[in-house]
This record gives C-alpha cells, structure tokens and sequence, in this order.
C-alpha cells in the first residue's frame, strides 16, 4: 500500500499512460501468486511451539541433511566458479571449431528438465554405466553416495557461472592488458592482477547463484543420491518425506529454514550485482 | 619484410594472448569437462531410449499414460506461459518506464521464486488449497479439487516460471529508455498504439527468449509439480513425473523414451535460443553501422 500511495507524488511527471494498471496487476498477481502462498508458509509455523519447531528444525536426520545439502552445494559451486571461469575464458578469448555449438550446449543445464537430468547421470555413473564401468574396478563410486550429489550439483550450476562471467570478459578492454605487458609484466601477471580483478565480482556472483540454486535443489540430486537417511538425504527430500508421513507442521518448520537461507541468498546476489555494476561502471 | 615484422608482432600479440600450448590445454581441458557434463548425460538419455531397439521404443511412447502425462504437460505450458507473459510485460513496464519508492524491492520479490526450493514451492500450495490449509475445508465442501489435481500442477508451474520473461524484459527496456515512446505520445498515440507499434518491436527479441526459457522450465518443472500432483496415473502426471514413476518401477526404456522427448525440447529451446541470439547480434550491429541521424548532444 505505502508504494502506491508513494507512486502517486511522483504522478504529475509522468508521460507515459499505464502507471497505474501495469503497477496495480504486478502487485496483485505478484501477492497472488507468490506473496500470500509463502506467507502460509510462515503462518502454519506458527502453530508450532517453539521447542517444536526446534525439535523439527535440528533432530539428528535433519541436520545430517543440512551438512550434505551445504557441503555439496559449496563444493559444487566451487567446482563450477573454477571449470565456469575456464569455459567462459575459452568460449570469449579463442576460437576452435564447433564454438558456436558448445557455447549454445551451455545452457544444457537451464533446458534440460531435472529428472532426465538426474537419470542420464544416474545412467551414466552406476557401476554398469558408460563411466561407471571403468571407475567401479578402481573402487570409485560415484552414483548412490553423496559423491553423486555433488555431481548433478555441479551440472546443475554451470551455466549460472559461465552466463555471469562471459559478458564481463567480452566487454574487458584489452588496451589494459597492453599496458600491463608494456609495463613488463608477464602474462601470468596480467591475468592474476588485471584480468582477475576485474571478473571477480561476476565470478563471486556467479558462485553465489549457482550455490543458491543448487541448495534448493531437488529433481536432479534424488536419482543419483541412494537417499540413505543420515548419508545421501538432501534437505528438500527431508521436507517431501515428512510430508508423506502427513507431518505438515515439521514439514513447513524445515521449509521456513530453507526459505529464510533461500532470502538471504537472494539479498547476497542482489548486493553482489550492485558491487558488479559499480565495479563495471555500468548504470544500475 | 614479413620475416622481420614477425617476430615483433608475435611479441605485440603475446601481451594479449597466450603461448599456443596453453591455449590449446586450456581449450582442451574445457571440452573435455563439457563432455563429461554436457555432452554424455544428453547422449545417455538417447542411446538408453533405444537400447532394445527402435520399436520398443515406438511401443513405450504410445502407452496411453505417456500420451496423458503429455497432453497434461502441454496443457499446463500453455497455461503458465502466457499468465507469466501478461504479467512479465506488465511488471517490465511498470519497473522500467516509471520511478517510484520501492522498485528496487519489488524488483526483489520479482526474482524471489527463483531462489525458493522447487520443493518449498508446492509445499505452499499444499498449506493453501491442501485438506489440512486454509482453503481446504471451503473447497471440500464445494467440491472443488486444487491440490492433488491439476488446478495445483498448474499454479506450481507458475510459481516456480513467474520470473522467467520479466526478468529478460526489466533490464532491456530500461536500457532503451522512454524516449520513442514518449515520442510517440506527443505525436498523438494512445497508450496501446505505443506499446503495440513501439515497445513491441524493440523488445520482440526479448520477449521470445523469455518464453522459450519459461516455457522449457514449465515443461520440465519437476519437484514442485512432484509436491502438489499426487501422481495418480493418466490424471495427474506430466512427463517429468511420468519419468519418474517408470524409473522407479525399473522400465527403463520406457522412462528414458519419455525422457527423450524432454531432452529433445530442451534442444529445440537450444537452438531457438541460439537463433534468437545471433538475430538479434545480427540487428544490434546493423543499427549500429547506421550513419548517425544527428550527433548527440
């Protein structure tokens, strides 16, 4: 309400008709769709006590799912920022045959749905799969273990690394880099003090977008996990089986800890990008 | 003469590039990488498709629940899409052309459904609509089926795409600015007239982009649609949750047969994506090669 009546003191300047309606259907669809349904969120942890809520939010299952769902999505994400900065480099700096086609593949991972995701990977990675054939004899599982996770974790994120990084690297000015050589200094140089400050904000981003979504994730990750209580159970499958078990309250308690953490995350990224475009100098 | 520029200009390039071995390590290693990912998960889901043949896989996709499971997804597409069209050119329009108190945090809650868990999101709609919600006992006793039906895949859906085409739009409207549309008004235009014959064309591009990602999101939309189907069989199944259920129940080939037809969305998104992309390079370097009109102040 404070933005409508905050809106209209500005109204006398405004040229352009459809203030009003364009704003006024954001709003409503907005609180629709999006603001009411997570509010019930909030609500229905409100009939929970708060030892209740404790109790839901740190019993031993839930917080072996939390140390998973974090600990692969930050190792995920840090796998993504180094091969994502590599790729991007690749796909902005140098030409080779088929760039066209491997810069569209990807976004693979943005329009590939995620249970054929998670399957394929499965496929793939079990002991009688294409690669897991040859790694099986070696002792190397990597499908039905948290191994696994990290995996369709780091399929997951990487265009959000390479997306964020790619534009930054086109838009760098060489002439910087002339300089820095012309100052005497090696190539190595160039790229460790010029080059990578400069990326670093959209790399930062580009880590913290692929964490966030990785976190949340479910589709991908429930095939190739095992699910073993306590050992491969990632978060949002902990919130699904206390659902099944008609356990709507501590359902919703480990769902409001997953959405405070999803807004933070939020705020996180959106502070980030303000600091890019500071740093880029381009308008906000 | 090219015998002595060379080595200087070899020198001048190596200030901006790299020796040869390490660009092609450093190409190599990244394809190698996108192979493992990209390029292996993809060719897996086809060649399990049709691992016993042609026609077994023929078979699999003309169960009557896989064409249920299909009918279901499209509808549902057809459904989000357009709502979240309407309301991406809307919320475009209001952000972009307009400043008012409050846009960078409605910009925020704009994004918010990207970062809530897909699983979260049917959990809300379940809260909402489910027996146990707010609405439950009200729609019960008016008979009204939301969650576990289609009305709850369909509002998932939406949620978890909402920010698809407004998020493409915001960002380049306000780059081009009101000018041509202000413009336009002076001129005589009405409102419509304005977005029709000037916004429309500019953020054409744009627009298409959007819908094509949020159209492959819709489609392939799995765990919020998981929370809220149900899954009953030929009711409430779309191809991601049919997928699921014949994986589970070891059909392999049939999982993967479905499965195939998603990767091949997925791929024809790819390459609309592409094409749009090029099109529009294409017509940004056409406009910009034009002699300026005037020189700018």
């Amino acid at each position: 309400m404070a933005l409508f009546s905050l809106a209209r003191s500005h109204k006398a300047a405004r040229v352009l008709p459809g203030f009003n309606i364009t704003l006024g259907f954001t709003l409503t669809y907005l609180s629709l769709i999006v603001l009411i349904p997570l509010s019930a969120l909030v609500f229905k942890t409100f009939t929970l006590t708060w030892p209740q809520f404790w109790e839901a939010v740190t019993g031993p299952r839930v917080m072996a799912s939390y140390k998973l769902t974090f600990g692969a999505s930050l190792i995920a994400a840090l796998v993504n920022v180094v091969f994502g900065l590599l790729v991007a480099w690749v796909l902005v700096r140098y030409n080779f045959f088929g760039k066209k086609v491997v810069d569209a593949l990807v976004d693979l991972p943005f329009a590939l749905p995620t249970a054929v995701a998670g399957i394929s990977l499965t496929a793939l990675l079990a002991g009688n799969g294409w690669v897991g054939q040859y790694l099986e004899p070696w002792g190397i599982q990597l499908a039905f273990n948290p191994n696994g996770v990290v995996i369709a974790l780091i399929f997951i994120g990487l265009p959000f690394v390479v997306r964020t990084v790619q534009p930054v690297l086109e838009d760098a000015e060489k002439e910087l880099e002339e300089a820095a050589t012309c100052l005497g200094a090696t190539r190595w140089q160039t790229f460790s003090r010029v080059i990578f400050p400069s990326i670093a904000p959209a790399l930062l981003t580009g880590f913290a977008m692929a964490f966030a979504r990785a976190i949340g994730e479910y589709g991908s990750v429930i095939f190739i996990a095992g699910n073993m209580p306590m050992v491969s159970e990632i978060t949002p499958l902990i919130i699904i089986g206390k659902l099944e078990q008609y356990d709507y309250a501590g359902a919703t308690a480990v769902a409001v800890v997953m959405l405070v953490i999803s807004f933070v995350l939020l705020l996180v990224i959106n502070a980030l990008q303000a600091w890019q475009r500071r740093h880029t100098g381009a308008p906000a | 003469m090219s015998t002595t520029l060379n080595p200087s200009l070899r020198r001048a390039q190596a200030g901006t590039t790299e020796p040869a071995w390490v660009r092609y390590s450093l190409i190599g290693v990244a394809l190698t990488f996108m192979f493992f990912f990209l390029v292996l998960p993809l060719a897996a889901v086809f060649t399990e498709a049709l691992r016993k043949g042609f026609d077994a896989y023929w078979v699999a996709l003309q169960e009557p629940d896989a064409w249920s499971a299909i009918y279901l997804t499209f509808v549902t597409a057809l459904i989000a899409v357009p709502l979240n069209l309407v309301f991406g050119v809307a919320a475009a329009w209001a952000i972009a052309k307009y400043e008012f108190t409050g846009k960078a945090f409605l910009t925020t809650l704009v994004d918010l459904p990207f970062s809530v868990s897909p699983v979260v999101a049917g959990l809300i709609y379940v809260l909402m609509f489910g027996a146990q919600g707010w609405f439950g006992p009200w729609l019960q006793a008016h008979d009204i089926k939301i969650v576990f039906a289609v009305p709850g895949i369909v509002l998932a859906t939406v949620f978890v795409t909402f920010p698809f085409i407004a998020r493409e739009l915001i960002p380049l409207m306000q780059a081009q600015g009101n000018d041509e549309e202000q413009a336009a008004i002076v001129l005589g235009a009405t409102g419509w007239q304005t977005f029709w014959y000037v916004t429309l064309p500019n953020i054409k591009w744009g627009l298409i982009y959007g819908v094509i990602l949020c159209n492959a999101r819709a489609m392939g939309e799995f765990g919020a649609v998981s929370v809220v189907s149900g899954h009953i069989r030929g009711q409430t199944n779309t191809m991601p949750l049919h997928v699921e259920i014949l994986y589970n129940e070891y059909q392999s080939v049939a999982a993967f047969a479905v499965a195939s037809l998603l990767a091949l969305l997925a791929l024809v998104t790819l390459a609309i994506k592409s094409v749009v992309e090029w099109r529009h390079a294409r017509e940004l370097k056409a406009t910009a090669e034009l002699p300026q009109e005037m020189p700018s102040a």
